[in-house]
């Protein structure tokens, strides 16, 4: 495999064949945690690692599993990887994993990953994974995160990441902090954001096509 | 909590699509027509009722006497993946009608995460088995009413000019999210005037 094409396995999962944005997989955790940034940015961790983690082992056991029980075998090593996740996190990071919630166990059902060990791992070397699991993987999490910051902004007024010494992780924007516009934060503030954002990206790709 | 509660809840209050996000990716993807909109509604709904009923057994006759609680996600999984190839072909053999109507959908639902939602949320709020039932069918009920309204919306969409970077899935999202500020309306106030 020549450099470039390593280069392109890498790039594809951030913009052309963006996870969310694009192929529309993994919606349920884009939408449902992404309420603050410092959420976004934990599922984003763990769903690198367990798509790092499910697709490294798929293709090395590729010529083992039968073709007939083999997206069982995958649910099975996914869910393991899951709950690793979900065991560090609530050892480690008890206030993330609190408001992540629901939401950790269910990266076992998340598209993204089980798609990915299907279409990719399942035919391709253990390079060729991994960087297609690291580039699918940091095309998620900058899309959660997108998603979050526009969410959080308008409707908290802050953006919340990491807490570190004296800092206590809250950037808070001036005006909008005064008057957030709270809806963006709710349910339906969610759907909204992620339909406009889809819309942008459908007219940017139509521009760069005709381009 | 009563069964009626618990079923306001599900169905209105903590609808699974319009205020969990769980069950996003059909409730967008088959959406496009009434039809097929009620025959996933309906399989998930069916799913989702014998689901939460066996992930509870399972919770409460396997994995709290062994203390294996912390196996609970990949045991549930699985038993929902089986569960739904089971479910398949029993429709299969008994009712052939059915099975045309729900067939294609079926193997869609393991991935659903509205079915493995509703066995964890199940665990964590500590339910009994006929609350469970009560529980994952109104849950499932929700979904059909939301992918339903949602494949109305999306049939007259068809009719009128939508803005070309608009159009399909985004226009989808954007009439979701005003459903789920109708649905606001629905909040906890609503069962303490109902059921006093």
């Amino acid at each position: 495999m020549g450099k470039k094409s390593i280069f392109r396995e890498f790039t594809k999962g951030i913009l052309k064949e963006n996870p969310i944005f694009i192929i529309l997989l993994g919606l349920c955790p884009a939408l449902g945690v992404s309420s603050k940034v410092i959420n976004a940015i934990g599922m984003g961790a763990g769903v690198i690692f367990v798509l790092l983690s499910s697709n490294i082992f798929v293709s090395l056991l590729k010529n083992f599993i039968p073709e007939k029980v083999r997206i069982p075998s995958y649910i099975v090593i996914i869910a393991s990887f899951v709950t690793i996740v979900e065991m560090v996190m609530q050892a480690y990071l008890p206030t993330l994993f609190e408001s992540l919630g629901v939401f950790v166990p269910l990266i076992v059902v998340n598209c993204v990953i089980l798609g990915r060990a299907e279409a990719f791992a399942n035919r391709n070397t253990v390079t060729a994974s991994i960087l297609d699991a690291l580039g699918m993987g940091i095309g998620f999490t900058l899309s959660l995160i997108l998603i979050a910051l526009v969410r959080e902004v308008l409707g908290a007024g802050t953006i919340t990441i990491m807490a570190i010494g004296d800092f206590d992780g809250i950037i808070k924007i001036p005006v909008i902090y005064n008057a957030p516009a709270r809806v963006f934060g709710l349910s339906a503030g969610a759907l909204l954001v992620m339909g406009y954002l889809k819309a942008f990206f459908n007219w940017y790709s139509s521009r760069r096509r005709a381009a | 909590m009563s069964y009626i509660a618990i079923f306001i809840t599900f169905v209105f209050i903590n609808n699974f699509i319009l205020t969990q996000f769980l069950g996003l990716c059909p409730f967008i993807g088959v959406s496009k027509n009434t039809e097929s909109a009620i025959g996933m509604g309906f399989a998930v709904t069916f799913v989702m009722a014998i689901a939460s009923i066996v992930t509870w057994m399972v919770n409460n006759f396997i994995l709290i006497p062994l203390e294996i609680q912390f196996l609970q996600t990949i045991t549930f999984i699985l038993v929902i993946a089986s569960l739904v190839q089971f479910v398949e072909m029993v429709v299969q053999k008994i009712s052939p009608q059915l099975y045309k109507a729900l067939g294609i959908f079926l193997p869609l639902i393991t991935t659903n995460c509205a079915v493995l939602g509703i066995a964890l949320i199940n665990v964590t709020k500590n339910y009994n088995a006929l609350e469970s039932f009560t529980a994952g069918s109104s849950a499932g009920l929700g979904f059909l009413l939301a992918i339903l309204l949602m494949s109305n919306i999306r049939e007259r969409l068809d009719l009128v000019k939508v803005p070309k970077p608009f159009q399909g899935v985004p226009i989808a999202f954007i009439s979701g999210g005003l459903m789920a500020l109708a649905f606001m309306a629905f909040d906890k106030a609503l069962l303490t005037n109902l059921l006093g």
